[in-house]
């Protein structure tokens, strides 16, 4: 018996550090979506955040607002009203899949939209705050010098948030990581198309194939662990937390 | 010829008190600002570089108009190009002293000049964050200086500069605006400051 159990033990292990057995497609797709999404969001996020740096208006904090609510709502929750909207039968997704053919709902294409709604927070919070902690005269002198907002930004205000933005990417490029129940709701849990690694252990955990599942969640823990602790280290130790 | 007549609102600790300035500056002048702490000083100057807004009022350069809250004219500050040494220097903490100077000017032979006057020839590769308190307010006044401004606003410009320094800077400065034939008002919280420079004053 003993010797029966030690066998197994054996094999199971042999197996999950050579990851023999394992199907790393979601793992693969898990980095594409992460990567991809990170990049939009830092497109999308510096202007974004340095308009809702500048003033307040009943526009910035209604759009703040919404910004923030993946923060607090349950990911299922915005998962439901994104099915809802990119579903083909009405609305929104079904002018897309009409004009352009372009199927959101299990699609994976429809996981970067959800992740970069889902993750925006995560990209706009710190630049915002970095850009508001930078004293307003580093813009004016640059002004009285005779250079344009968009010189100014790139010049001056860019360079001194440098930290804030690499602290934003990668904190967005773990949280697309973790993902679980918005890419769930939108993307199904389709083999090579929108099964992601956070889906394929739940799946393994529900096959009790936990070989598997702890195989898929040692690589997310680690790949995880390493970008945080990345975080501190490139910025030379000067890093806050990026929770605080 | 610079002419201005404002009227702006200021925050005071209770209730509000309205800074209200008409004044004209001729070319090449030199006026000193003077007032207690929290009478608009800083606002004034700002007001002149298009940094902030009046609630009424009209600034004229020459014939152009700067501002004029009666016909909606606002030039903006880039256009308007005032030189501005700031109270808290605002340097950029990502730029070497020589980086400043060539943000504000492509003119090589000027920046030589600029850092000779401000005694930072030796510390052209140096960020802020490795100047002393004297030599990051030197390269707030070269920087301002780099753009040739036919307008130069200074607020509290020599306040970490010891005696000396501070008057060779205002010399080699002297001899620069009078080469522009620069327009210069400096704020200062001190009225005995910079007896014998100024030719005009105002008391806020």
């Amino acid at each position: 018996m003993i010797s029966f159990t030690l066998h197994t033990f054996s094999t199971v292990s042999q197996k999950l550090f050579t990851f023999e057995f394992m199907d790393l497609t979601p793992i693969w797709l898990t980095l594409k979506l992460a990567s991809i999404t990170a990049l939009i969001l830092l497109l999308i996020g510096l202007p974004l955040a340095y308009w809702l740096s500048k003033g307040r208006s009943i526009a910035k904090i209604i759009l703040e607002a919404i910004i923030t609510m993946p923060l607090v709502l349950p990911p299922s929750v915005l998962g439901f009203y994104l099915l809802l909207a990119f579903s083909p039968q009405h609305g929104v997704g079904k002018w897309l899949q009409q004009v352009f053919n372009v199927q959101l709902v299990f699609s994976f294409q429809g996981l970067i939209l959800a992740s970069v709604i889902y993750s925006m927070p995560f990209m706009i919070g710190p630049i915002k705050s970095a850009l508001q902690q930078l004293p307003v005269s580093l813009s004016q002198a640059s002004y009285t010098l005779g250079k344009t907002e968009r010189q100014t930004f790139i010049h001056v205000l860019l360079p001194n948030i440098r930290a804030s933005v690499l602290t934003a990417v990668i904190l967005t490029f773990a949280h697309t990581l973790g993902e679980f129940g918005v890419v769930l709701m939108i993307g199904g849990n389709i083999p090579g198309i929108t099964r992601v690694a956070s889906i394929a252990v739940y799946d393994s955990v529900e096959n009790q194939d936990y070989s598997a599942a702890n195989a898929y969640s040692l690589i997310l823990f680690s790949i995880t662990f390493v970008m945080v602790i990345s975080v501190f280290v490139f910025n030379k130790y000067k890093a806050k937390s990026p929770l605080e | 010829m610079i002419s201005v007549d404002i009227e702006k609102k200021l925050k005071a600790y209770k209730g509000q008190q309205v800074l209200k300035i008409a004044a004209q500056f001729p070319a090449g002048s030199i006026t000193k600002i003077y007032g207690p702490s929290g009478s608009g000083k800083t606002t004034f100057l700002k007001i002149i570089a298009g940094l902030i807004k009046p609630e009424k009022g009209k600034i004229a350069y020459d014939d152009v108009i700067w501002l004029d809250t009666a016909d909606k004219i606002l030039l903006s500050p880039q256009k308007r190009k005032t030189g501005f040494v700031f109270q808290n220097y605002a340097l950029f903490p990502n730029m070497t002293v020589q980086q400043h100077l060539e943000y504000a000017t492509d003119d090589q032979q000027w920046i030589k000049r600029l850092l000779i006057l401000g005694q930072l020839e030796t510390f052209t590769e140096h960020k802020p964050e490795y100047l002393s308190g004297g030599q990051q307010q030197r390269l707030a006044i070269l920087r301002a200086m780099a753009i040739k401004p036919k307008l130069l606003l200074m607020d509290e410009p020599f306040s970490a500069l010891d005696p000396k320094m501070k008057a060779e800077i205002i010399a080699g400065l002297k001899s620069l605006w009078n080469e522009l034939d620069t327009t210069t008002l400096i704020v200062s919280h001190n009225p005995q400051e910079l007896e014998g420079l100024t030719e005009l004053e105002i008391r806020l």
